[in-house]
Order: C-alpha cells, then structure tokens, then sequence
C-alpha cells in the first residue's frame, strides 16, 4: 500500500505539532449571563434568520391591511379585501345550492313513486333527505328512525304505519302533519277518551284491554276478553278494525300486530282506552322547500318500512 | 470576538463557498449517481403500464383524488396503508443500516440537497468558470459582465426549478394529460401552485441555502450521530500521516521526521461543498461527499506519497494505525452485530410485506352493525337488524357478487332495493349496501340479546368467497 508502513509513523509522544482538533476544543465565547451557574454561549445566529423574522414582520402588515386584524371599540378592522368567514360559508353554500339545483328540479318533476328507480337521483334524495331529517325530524323519531315509545314518537323503520306507508302517505304526512291547526290538510283524528268521558264503566275497560291482549296474542284472561268482544265491537271496531287490523284513513293503530306506539301492556292499554291519546306533528309545507319535502318522504321510505 | 466593550455580534453573514472542480473516482461515482437520480425522478411519471380499459395506465401514480396508489403491478388503496407505513419503516431502518455502516453515505450521494446542489454548482461552473474565476467575480463590483453572469445562471437555475416542479406534479396525476393542459395553460391551479413553490424552493435551497439546508435546516445530521460508533466507515483525516503539516517546494523533500505528508495545499478545503477543513476532525457539517478523498489523492499522486491521506476510515482505525497496526479491512467493519440485526429486521419486514403483496384477496369486505338502533321489532314479532356491507372490487373489471349467511343459519336475509342476493360492484370501486337479517318471531334470536352471525360475499364468476363475523341483537324486554 505504501512505502511509509504504519511501523514508520508511530506517532512519538515527544514530538509536539498544533492539535488539528484544537478549534473545536476551544469553548466558544460566552454572553456573560449566569443563572444558577449555567451560562450561555454566544454562538452566532446565522443572518438569514434575522432576515427571515423581519420577512414575517412584513408579511404580519401585508395581512393587516388585507385581511380583518384589529380588535377595534365595536367590531374591527375589515382589511380591503373585504373577506370574512362567515361570507365564506355563505358562498360555499350558495355553490352548493347551485350545484344542487338541477337535482331539485328533477326532484320536484319525477313521480314520487318513480324517484326510486332513477339510481343517481334517489341517490341525492336519500343523503338530502337524511340531512332534512337529521335537523328537523330527529328530536322526536331519533337520529336512528327508530322513535320513542314512552312519548308515543313512532319508530319509522318498521313495517306498521298508522297514516300509510307509500311515497304518497308519507309525503302527505311530512307536508301538513298530523293534528295540527295549521294547515287545513293535516291529517286529523281523535280517539275518544273512553274512561274520562264516561262512555266506558272500569269493568269495560279492563275487559276490552283483556280482549286487545288476547287480539296481539299476549298473556290475558280469557273470561274477561270474551266480554270485553262486545266492547270493542260496539265501541272501537268502527276505527280499528273488527279484527284489530288498523285503519290508514284514520291514523287509527292497528291492534293485532307485535307493534305499539305508546306500549302493549296492560297498564298503558287502560291508560290510552280510559284517557285517549292525541300525538301531533308539525306540517313542514312552509318550512321546508317542495324538494326537500320529498327528498325526506325519500329517505324515510327506504329505511326499511316502505310500501 | 466578544468583549466587555464591544457588544457580541448576534447575527452572523453565511460566508459563501466556490468549491473547486475536482477529478477522481468518488466525483465519478457522483456523477452517475447524480444523472440516474435525476433520470429516475424526470422518467418515472411517463412510464406505462397496462391495467385495462378502466384503469389508469400510468406505471407510479399517487392519484390521492381517488385514494389509490399504483405502482407497476401494484395497486395500494387506503385500507392497506399498512404497505406504505412499511416501506416508510424500512426506508428508516435502512438509513439506520446505511449510517452505522458508512456514516452519512444518505446525505453525501443521494440526498435531493445534494444532487440538486450538485448540479447547480455545474452550472455555475459552466458559466462562471472555476473557484477563482466565482470568487473573482464574487468580489467584483456589478458591471456588464456579473450582471450577464450572474443573471444566465439565476435563469439556468430557474429552469431547473421550473423541471424540478414540473417533474413532481405529473406523480399525481395522468402525465401526458397534465402537460398538455400545462402547455394550453388549462391545467388546474393547484398544479401551478405546486410548481411554483417547488420552483422556488429549488431555486433558493440549490442555488443560495445549500450547506446551510444541512446545518440549520435538517433533523438528520443530528440524529445520525447517535448511530455512528468506533467501526462505522466514515471520511477522516490521517493526522497521525499528515503532521505535522508544512508547505512544501518542488523538488524538494522535508528533512525526514520533521513533517507528516500533509503539505497544506487546501485543495482538501476548496473543494469542499460544506466548507469545512476535513483536518479538523469528524464535524457536524461533513456530508461525507468523498470530494476531498479525490482532491488529496490527486496531490498524493503529484507529489509522489501514497494515497489515502485522506480515506474511508473507522475511528477504531485510527487508534490502531496509530499503535502501527495496519487498517481493518471494509468488511469486518461493515460486518458486526448492530449491521446484521439491522439487515436482518429491514430484510424481515421485506419479506413479510412480499408476502403480505401475494397473500392479499382482490376482493375485501367489512360489515357495520347499525346500532341506531340494535333492532327493529316487526309487526309479526320477529326482529330485524340491519348491517352495511362494504363490498371492495380491486380487479380491474365490474364483478358481480352475491351476499350470503352461513348454511343453516336461522336468519332471513335481504338487500335493501335489490331483489335477490346479487350486485354489481363497478371496477376498482368500494360498495356499500344495506343489508337485513330478520329472526322470525318467537325464535331463540329473536329473544336473546345476542347471537354469532356470518356473512359471506361470494363471488359469482370465480370461486372466491370471503366472510365478516357479526352479531345479531334480539329484543331483550
């Protein structure tokens, strides 16, 4: 490898030269500051990050006139380009409704019953109506559809209607509500209150309510359903049904089903026989824009109960 | 510097550096590094690979609008992440391997900075001529001729930029398209955005940042530190050969035992990128560019001592060529505990990711119960619960698929909107569907509050049929 072997250069402790490393054992200088004995080094910063710090400086006045900045007495400074973030979401918006538009308007032109053929515009139907009725159907049907029991809010994913279940039920349903005085179109019935108006004795109660147990095959007491059959025929079966099968026209629940809207026990069945119930819902015929009335009757038809 | 009466100074000015030309078998080696480097990044995007009709044909494309990422043959959507955290891992523990072994070898061959910097200095060069000639004009007052220089190679500079940035879009989307929208100015802002700020950053980090990218500005050079010991093959200066150091005429030899073979040439130092003296030691700034192996070779030669002054060396060579004993050699360096665990993890999570590439099924699926809520009562007392099915087709073609419960389980299925139990997945397209399971009324599942269900997606073609484990909730009051 070389003529000088490693042999040659064995390095004589006596033989003195400038350490090469000598500059980086040298400390470099210090600012004079002291804490606690720990001192700081004055190491230069490199000047481009000087530079650097005055360029955000300049950028901060750049953004001050352009954009809002100052807190001022009332309100603050607007900046020249007139920008703020709630026009932002404005406009956003207004792209979005523009973009959506040609959708609405075949919304408003399909058939109802047709919309579900047409993939792409069920499709927008179903995520706009989800939307609708996340914000203005969810606080009593729930987020899922699935309704509450106690407060009588029907659950909208089953197979049992109390106004029907078509594309045409439910639209009319949503549009003008149900027992409400504000629209001439709601839909409209009223049980009566068989126990507080005295049209019903107690005994006739409880022997109807053993009758309606023994129609949904629940545990009941024979003797008393048997009498409680001419109750219900003289005195219910005109809404319901002679057989408990429920009547679309009157929004009158059907009795022989495994579904209850306030509850199929016996405790709650006296209570809706002797105190009659009257749940309401608000029309959306003036809240809500046609399109979005059937994107929702859409949405809540394909969550698993439509006919 | 500093003293009691004048104040420190707290900012100090880059002192620039005009590395001198220099020949040898490391600036060589650069130099092919560099040209595939670079043809690898300019050539990649324009490459072309057939997938079918509905596919993208270009070889590398991030297509991050359609969450997908192909590569060749190999296509990566979002829910196998996992090959791309992978490839993320080994690319860290190979920069383990590659810095215990050979020190910064990442940052002295490979390194965008120094590739890109490489060839700025080219064209400064081309322009300007050597260092003495840069410096010269450095030091000149602005005429006719800085103002011609100079601004030919800001231009130059700029165009690379311009390449640079141009290059880094086309990853993104279909090549050909993007640069023909780019040359008919149709192409979207975002592509213009990007190519300006990589234009930019180009320009500045090649042409004016350079080492102070390295020193100030990367996380690495700090790190590696902690990865180096006494047997990683690293750039140093023999001082025990090379001092003490003095100049020396030509023709005339030193009175032997008075000076090492260092004659302080600087040509070491000139041709430095970093501007630092490599006689000083293992430094934070040495990228281990092998330029002052080179330049100190080339004056061994001229003034008739042995090479290697400056070489590869390990630090435990030092102590030992110091006690007269002679260099180990690469290998035994390269070789030793912490390089095989680092090898053999690196070369493990490769194989398990190989294997993980042939083993992954074209089809996937994933079921999500909806719990909103657990169930539905029908009007005949049986229970219904609902689940949506996530079919993904990853062929290349539209397939059709049929969803399926395991046999004899006591569910009745159906699909929401579809009669039967089949549909079409479109090409390369996830899908998801709405699925029922009903308990009739009075069973067991109805009743309980929960039992196992299976489903499966079978393909009708093929034989290929995959299955999710869920539950089926009854009603529990």
């Amino acid at each position: 490898m070389s003529d000088k072997t490693p042999e040659d250069k064995v390095r004589p402790p006596e033989r003195q030269y400038p350490d090469p490393r000598a500059k980086l054992k040298q400390e470099p200088p210090t600012t004079g500051h002291s804490w606690d004995g720990i001192e700081e080094y004055d190491n230069p910063m490199p000047r481009w990050w000087l530079w650097t710090f005055y360029a955000t400086i300049a950028w901060a006045v750049v953004y001050w006139i352009l954009y809002p900045a100052w807190p001022m007495v009332s309100g603050a400074t607007q900046g020249v380009l007139g920008y703020s973030s709630r026009g932002e979401v404005a406009d956003e918006i207004a792209e979005f409704e523009e973009r959506n538009l040609a959708f609405f308007e075949r919304l408003n032109e399909t058939e109802l019953d047709d919309i579900r053929d047409d993939s792409e515009l069920q499709s927008f139907a179903v995520n706009a109506g989800a939307s609708v009725f996340r914000a203005q159907c969810s606080q009593c049907h729930g987020t899922g559809g699935a309704g509450v029991q106690a407060a009588g809010y029907p659950n909208l994913l089953n197979d049992e209607w109390l106004w029907g279940g078509t594309m045409e039920d439910i639209h009319l349903t949503i549009r003008y509500g149900i027992r409400n005085e504000d629209y001439a179109d709601a839909r409209w019935s009223q049980m009566p209150a068989f126990g507080q108006d005295g049209l019903l004795d107690e005994e006739e109660i409880d022997q109807v309510v053993h009758y309606v147990l023994q129609m949904s095959g629940q545990d009941h007491d024979a003797e008393l359903a048997e009498a409680g059959f001419e109750v219900y025929d003289w005195n219910c079966a005109s809404c319901h049904g002679v057989d408990g099968e429920g009547d679309y026209f009157q929004g009158a629940p059907a009795l022989n089903t495994a579904i209850w809207l306030y509850g199929g026990d016996y405790d709650t069945l006296w209570e809706s026989v002797y105190y009659s119930r009257f749940g309401i819902m608000p029309g959306f015929a003036d809240r809500l824009r046609d399109a979005e009335i059937r994107a929702v009757a859409a949405y809540v038809h394909q969550l698993g109960g439509g006919q | 510097m500093s003293s009691p009466d004048t104040p420190p100074k707290l900012y100090a000015a880059r002192e620039p550096i005009f590395p001198r030309r220099v020949e040898g078998s490391y600036r060589t080696m650069k130099w092919w590094l560099l040209g595939a480097m670079l043809a690898i990044y300019y050539i990649t995007p324009w490459l072309r690979w057939d997938r079918g009709p509905e596919m993208p044909d270009q070889a590398v494309l991030l297509d991050l609008a359609n969450r997908r990422f192909f590569f060749f043959m190999i296509e990566i959507w979002p829910h196998e992440f996992y090959f791309v955290a992978g490839l993320l891992i080994m690319a860290g523990i190979g920069l383990f391997l590659f810095t215990s072994a050979l020190g910064r070898v990442w940052c002295g061959y490979a390194c965008p900075q120094t590739v890109w910097t490489d060839l700025f200095i080219l064209v400064e060069r081309w322009i300007e001529g050597d260092r003495n000639a840069r410096l010269r004009l450095h030091r000149k007052k602005w005429d006719g001729e800085k103002i011609r220089k100079y601004g030919l190679k800001w231009v130059v500079w700029a165009l690379i930029g311009l390449a640079t940035g141009g290059a880094w879009v086309f990853y993104f989307t279909d090549a050909p398209t993007l640069a023909r929208d780019l040359v008919t100015l149709q192409a979207h802002p975002i592509a213009w955005i990007t190519i300006a700020i990589l234009t930019a950053t180009t320009f500045f980090f090649g042409g004016f940042f350079r080492e102070q990218i390295c020193i100030y500005a990367c996380p690495w050079p700090r790190i590696q530190a902690a990865m180096m010991d006494e047997d990683t093959l690293t750039i140093s200066y023999r001082d025990w050969r090379g001092e003490p150091r003095g100049k020396l005429r030509k023709g005339q030899t030193a009175p032997e035992g008075t000076q090492g073979d260092c004659i302080d040439c600087m040509a070491c130092v000139n041709v430095c990128p970093m501007g630092i003296d490599i006689r000083d030691g293992q430094q934070m700034e040495c990228i281990t560019c092998g330029l002052c192996i080179d330049a100190c070779n080339d004056v061994m030669d001229r003034i008739g001592k042995p090479r290697d002054l400056i070489g590869y060396l390990a630090l435990s060579d030092e102590t030992r060529e110091r006690a007269g004993e002679p260099q180990l050699p690469a290998w035994k360096h390269v070789f030793r505990p912490r390089t095989v665990l680092y090898t053999v993890i690196w070369a493990g999570i490769g194989i398990g990711l190989i294997a993980a590439l042939f083993l992954r099924s074209d089809i996937d699926m994933s079921v999500s119960p909806i719990r909103n809520p657990t169930h539905v009562v029908l009007a005949d007392g049986s229970v219904r619960n609902a689940y949506d099915v996530s079919i993904r087709n990853m062929h290349g073609s539209p397939r059709e698929f049929r969803i399926e419960l395991s046999d004899g389980a006591p569910f009745e299925l159906e699909l929401q909107g579809i009669a039967g139990q089949t549909l079409t997945v479109p090409a390369d397209t996830q899908h998801s569907q709405r699925v029922y399971l009903t308990a009739p009324a009075g069973s067991e599942e109805a009743l309980v509050q929960s039992t196992p269900a299976r489903l499966w997606v079978v393909e009708t073609a093929g034989n290929e049929r995959i299955h999710t484990d869920t539950v089926f909730n009854g009603r529990t009051q």
